[in-house]
């Protein structure tokens, strides 16, 4: 009886192993900063529901992606949170063209609901409870492959807060993550991206303030298409231009270019 | 709950499974019954991927097949694709770290038999594939069995690997593991929830077997 499942078990899985190319036909995959969680899902199911074809889009910290994409990722169409990342894959030669800034985004001050902290656009609340000498964790995204986290950096150090407080920082991976950290109460709170705490079920969760565009380097963030990219990562390229999907992220705190 | 997820897990478990079982009884019965000089260093090379970060393995693995080695170039140019960021780049990463998985029980397996019984079997004329195929692998079994199961549960669980190697690439290399991060960073606890209930009961159901299938062995062969 034993032998019989374990002949069968090794026979099965032979079958099943060798034939395990995974099916071929599939949407182009579409990689995207974090920030674009809840914004780009909407767009793309939009899109879907205007043209009738769709995209799978994969979410990351833009200097992950970079980096995927240049051991050979093989997305289509990768939207950054900056322009740097973008850059340097059209310099290397693996973009199709420069690409277009498709949305400007925008940083808050996020502290959840019971939490020390007040939240406020000059970070005066954040002083206060550095002052104070209680304040618990901080988060931010890594600074080094999220450019949310990198304005985060330079709004904290513009207001003279970042050496006060840079013990304190929790950092996430992408910002999707750090805001996490910042809404479930394992933080006092964090500087996240406008988008995500618009999106769903953030709104009951803590206060927000949002952080002035001159208090760091505005988050101009740029798309390229690759150099494998097809007809329908293009089509997805021309409709992010495109008025319905401004709107959307409008809707979701971008600032958009005319 | 994500079903294509789950799809790529079972197929990683079982292609890793496929391409491991073959080669762990030839060297884990190798390393069982020959004596030979600098077999101390063989095994602690096998027993490596235990006790390796797996960011190490998925470090090398980009180094060596990513689209800026001429490794991985030369590859690419055969095959169309690099090998990271594919589903034959995440079964090669996961075989490797599975050597130990498969190759520990099963040479165990053959060492719990007695060389009597091989001698034995030898003077009774049977030819050395005879001596392999009747008397050695069934005695071996419940190793080889343990390292098959093992292999197959540690292929659901693994996700640091995955996740440098594979991406998360839906269909191609989103695993179980890594599409619970994926809708944990989406915010979407609830399916996360689901899906690592199911891992969790997937990996209490495979060891519960391990151990009724070792323990009937056990009695039947008292």
């Amino acid at each position: 009886m034993l032998r019989r499942i374990g002949v069968l078990l090794v026979a099965t899985t032979v079958v099943i192993g060798t034939g395990a190319g995974v099916s071929a036909q599939r949407p182009p995959t579409v990689a995207a900063a974090a920030n674009l969680n809840f914004a780009l899902t909407e767009i793309a199911n939009q899109f879907k529901a205007d043209r009738g074809t769709s995209v799978e889009v994969v979410f990351g910290a833009s200097g992950t992606l970079t980096r995927q994409i240049q051991d050979g990722a093989p997305f289509e169409l990768f939207l950054a949170a900056d322009e740097e990342f973008p850059n340097q894959l059209a310099k290397a030669g693996l973009t199709r063209d420069a690409g277009v800034v498709y949305a400007v985004g925008r940083l808050v001050i996020f502290a959840p609901n019971g939490s020390a902290l007040t939240v406020d656009e000059r970070l005066n609340g954040l002083a206060r409870v550095i002052k104070s000498g209680k304040a618990g964790r901080f988060a931010i995204a890594n600074p080094d492959v999220a450019p949310y986290g990198k304005a985060a950096e330079s709004v904290l150090r513009k207001r003279g807060l970042w050496d006060a407080i840079r013990p304190q920082l929790v950092l996430g991976d992408t910002i999707a993550q750090a805001a996490q950290f910042a809404t479930t109460g394992n933080a006092i709170g964090g500087l996240v991206a406008y988008s995500l705490v618009l999106g769903p079920g953030f709104a009951e969760r803590g206060k927000y303030a949002v952080i002035p565009e001159t208090d760091h380097q505005p988050l101009r963030q740029r798309m390229v298409l690759l150099k494998r990219a097809g007809a329908t990562a293009t089509q997805f390229y021309d409709y992010l231009q495109g008025t319905s999907a401004k709107a959307i992220l409008r809707k979701h705190g971008y600032g958009v270019p005319q | 709950m994500d079903w294509t997820a789950l799809r790529v897990s079972l197929w990683l478990g079982a292609g890793t499974i496929a391409i491991l079982l073959p080669f762990g009884i030839w060297f884990g019965r190798l390393l069982a019954i020959h004596q030979f000089r600098g077999k101390v260093f063989v095994e602690a090379l096998v027993t490596v991927p235990l006790v390796l970060p797996p960011t190490v393995l998925g470090f090398y693995l980009l180094v060596m097949f990513g689209a800026r080695s001429p490794l991985g170039q030369a590859f690419q140019s055969l095959v169309g694709q690099t090998l990271p960021f594919s589903f034959e780049g995440l079964l090669l990463a996961s075989a490797i770290a599975n050597i130990p998985f498969v190759v520990q029980p099963i040479q165990r397996g053959f060492e719990a038999i007695p060389s009597d019984v091989r001698d034995a079997a030898a003077c009774c004329g049977l030819t050395p594939w005879q001596r392999f195929a009747r008397i050695e692998v069934p005695l071996a079994w419940p190793g080889i069995l343990t390292a098959a199961i093992l292999t197959f549960a540690h292929t659901l669980g693994e996700f640091g690997v995955v996740l440098m190697v594979g991406g998360n690439l839906p269909g191609e290399t989103r695993t179980l593991s890594v599409a619970i991060y994926d809708r944990m960073q989406a915010f979407d606890d609830r399916s996360a929830g689901v899906m690592a209930a199911t891992l969790l009961v997937i990996a209490v159901a495979t060891l519960m077997l391990t151990t009724t299938l070792s323990r009937r062995v056990g009695v039947r062969r008292g």
